[in-house]
């Protein structure tokens, strides 16, 4: 269905993302991680063809959806994909819906342009799909302006438009850090449903390591614009190879004892104008050697997944 | 919620109803709204209120103060001033508000355009729009009394140039700005035409400034015509206005000075309560900030 390869991005001189590959296939949730600045939301930009806008543009690799390439796609064409046939939830909700409007036309005017119906058909495809994410009243909520709303009301919203004209890839770039705890669950859950009933494909962007776990098929760890380690769910989990993605699940709050002390990585992310030569992660590492401060490393297979480190499987 | 709390705040601090009521909720938006809305009235039944032809000479009766049967006295050529100062306020707020209409419709669309588009054709149209602004309102006008004469129609167009470039600008500055808002990317996300989004989503949310600007804009307007009919540049007679009554009423100053006076003491007042309730417009929009960002 998607299939990235090599991808590699550019902003003038600065190239923030460089050799990032995974592919999806119908009905799979990819789960796609790391910290602040390692690519992520790149990579979904990339996707839906919005480098431009910030400009931004693909220098190398493809981007393959349903046997087309997207790198080189015109504009009106990719127009048509957008809230086509692939869907994105962005991450900030609260502002991502025009606070003149109602909820009902903002909603509709997906179906409208994309699906090509009337006025009176989209609003009752608003008010189903509104209904299937468990939207009490929705025809009530067709009539209320954004700021009635809650965050957790709002990313549905914001979910229901991208859904609107039947998608199938779905990309969500951390379609819950702007909510709260309670309601992150149950916007996951929500998602994890959508993809089970409507057989989508679902690139899931976050942070969190626990949601991954609960949710995707498939993962790619991305560190300094890099994918870094991916493979199966369960493949990473069980036997993580890269010591960051180590790293990254033991940072997982178990939460079962009182002397439990929460783990961090020390130090941050490197900076897009310095990435360091090597390994990019080797200034963080804890099994760095001389050799991770000079040469890139290639991915190692490792069961069904691939790490890029020298020194793969190496214990923390 | 931040928003939350920013809504029930407003709602404690009165912010119900829709802003042109909330701007009337205060005594000085009363005032100030009540004399407009009193003048506009007086402006369209003029023919019915006003005691005499505002147009009809009484030479035997000329230079009469103030007192019965004309209330605010008489011009030199016997004629009722407070006639006259009634039919000039339909030409004033006529004028004014029909080039600021013109000046509104032109600047957003300019500047909506240069705002969204960028690059070349922005900072062309910047450029030609800042020369306009770069010219003293009464050069303007004297080119438009170059080329078509005399008249309100001279007038109008001068006074929709001089204000071209503030709504232009305005506008643009709006645009900029919204365009890096979330909603709009996440428009751009979901396939939307630029025509789309620049309709339905930039322009309504671009549109609060720019009416109060226009309200502010419309009590310069009154000034400026008033100014040019002054110096002979604007309504010709017998066409009453106030610039030209106080003009005619220069020369009488000492001998008659209510035909200068209350012609003075209404532009004066006017123009008071227009940027009086402009201001109390501002508050209950809650814009002042963008408007000074301008």
């Amino acid at each position: 269905m998607l299939e990235v390869r090599d991808l590699e991005v550019a902003f003038g001189p600065v190239a923030p993302l460089s050799g990032v590959s995974f592919s999806l296939e119908k009905g799979e949730t990819l789960g796609i991680v790391g910290e602040s600045g390692s690519g992520k939301s790149l990579t979904a930009m990339s996707v839906m063809g919005l480098l431009p806008l910030s400009g931004g543009r693909i220098t190398a690799g493809s981007i393959m959806f349903d046997g087309q390439d997207l790198t080189n796609l015109p504009e009106p064409a990719y127009r048509k994909l957008r809230g086509g046939r692939l869907g994105l939830i962005t991450q900030n909700p609260m502002t991502s819906l025009d606070p003149l409007q109602k909820i009902g036309p903002q909603v509709d005017a997906v179906a409208r342009l994309h699906l090509g119906m009337n006025a009176s058909e989209a609003r009752a495809r608003t008010v189903e799909i509104l209904g299937t994410l468990r939207i009490p009243e929705p025809g009530t909520i067709c009539n209320r302006y954004p700021h009635q709303m809650s965050g957790g009301m709002k990313q549905r919203i914001v979910i229901a438009m991208a859904l609107a004209a039947d998608p199938d890839v779905l990309v969500a770039d951390e379609p819950t850090t702007a909510l709260d705890v309670t309601v992150q669950a149950q916007i996951i859950r929500l998602l994890d449903d959508l993809v089970k009933e409507r057989d989508l494909s679902l690139v899931l962007i976050t942070h969190d390591m626990s949601v991954v776990a609960q949710t995707c098929d498939k993962v790619v760890v991305m560190y300094a614009g890099r994918a870094i380690e991916h493979g199966p769910v369960e493949a990473i989990f069980d036997a993580p190879q890269h010591p960051y993605t180590q790293a990254l699940i033991g940072c997982i709050p178990k939460g079962l004892s009182d002397d439990e002390h929460l783990t961090g990585i020390p130090g941050t992310v490197p900076n897009v104008l310095n990435y360091p030569k090597g390994c990019p992660f080797h200034p963080r590492c804890t099994q760095a050697k001389e050799i991770c401060a000079t040469d890139v490393p290639a991915f190692v297979q490792h069961g069904n997944g691939q790490a890029a480190c020298h020194f793969p499987g190496a214990p923390q | 919620m931040s928003s939350m709390t920013g809504i029930a705040a407003r709602w404690m601090a009165g912010y119900r109803g829709t802003p042109v009521s909330r701007a009337f909720g205060s005594w000085l938006g009363k005032i100030a709204g009540g004399f407009l809305v009193l003048l506009v009235l007086t402006a369209i039944f003029a023919p019915w209120i006003t005691p005499f032809d505002y147009a009809a000479q009484d030479l035997t009766n000329g230079n009469a103060p103030p007192g019965w049967p004309h209330l605010l006295g008489t011009d030199q050529f016997g004629r009722d001033v407070l006639s006259r100062v009634i039919y000039g306020a339909r030409t004033s707020l006529s004028v004014s508000a029909t080039a600021i209409a013109i000046s509104i419709t032109a600047g957003m669309t300019l500047g909506a355009a240069a705002g969204y588009f960028g690059g070349f054709f922005e900072r062309a149209v910047m450029t030609v729009v800042d020369l306009t602004w770069s010219f003293p309102d009464i050069l303007i006008a004297l080119i438009f009394v170059a080329i078509i004469g005399p008249g309100l129609t001279s007038t109008t167009f001068a006074i929709a140039i001089a204000y071209l470039a503030q709504f232009t600008r305005l506008t643009r500055a709006q645009i900029v700005r919204l365009k890096r808002e979330t909603f709009i990317e996440a428009t751009i996300n979901l396939g939307a035409k630029p025509h789309h989004i620049l309709l339905k989503h930039l322009l309504p949310n671009a549109i609060a400034p720019v009416i109060v600007v226009g309200m502010l804009a419309i009590g310069d307007g009154i000034v400026l015509e008033a100014t040019l009919g002054f110096f002979g540049l604007g309504a010709q007679p017998p066409t009453p206005s106030w610039g030209a009554m106080m003009s005619s009423g220069t020369a009488q100053l000492f001998l008659s000075p209510w035909v200068i006076i209350f012609p003075g003491v209404v532009v004066a007042v006017t123009v008071i309560a227009v940027n009086l309730f402009g201001d109390e417009l501002i508050r209950a929009l809650d814009i002042r900030d963008r408007i000074r960002g301008s």
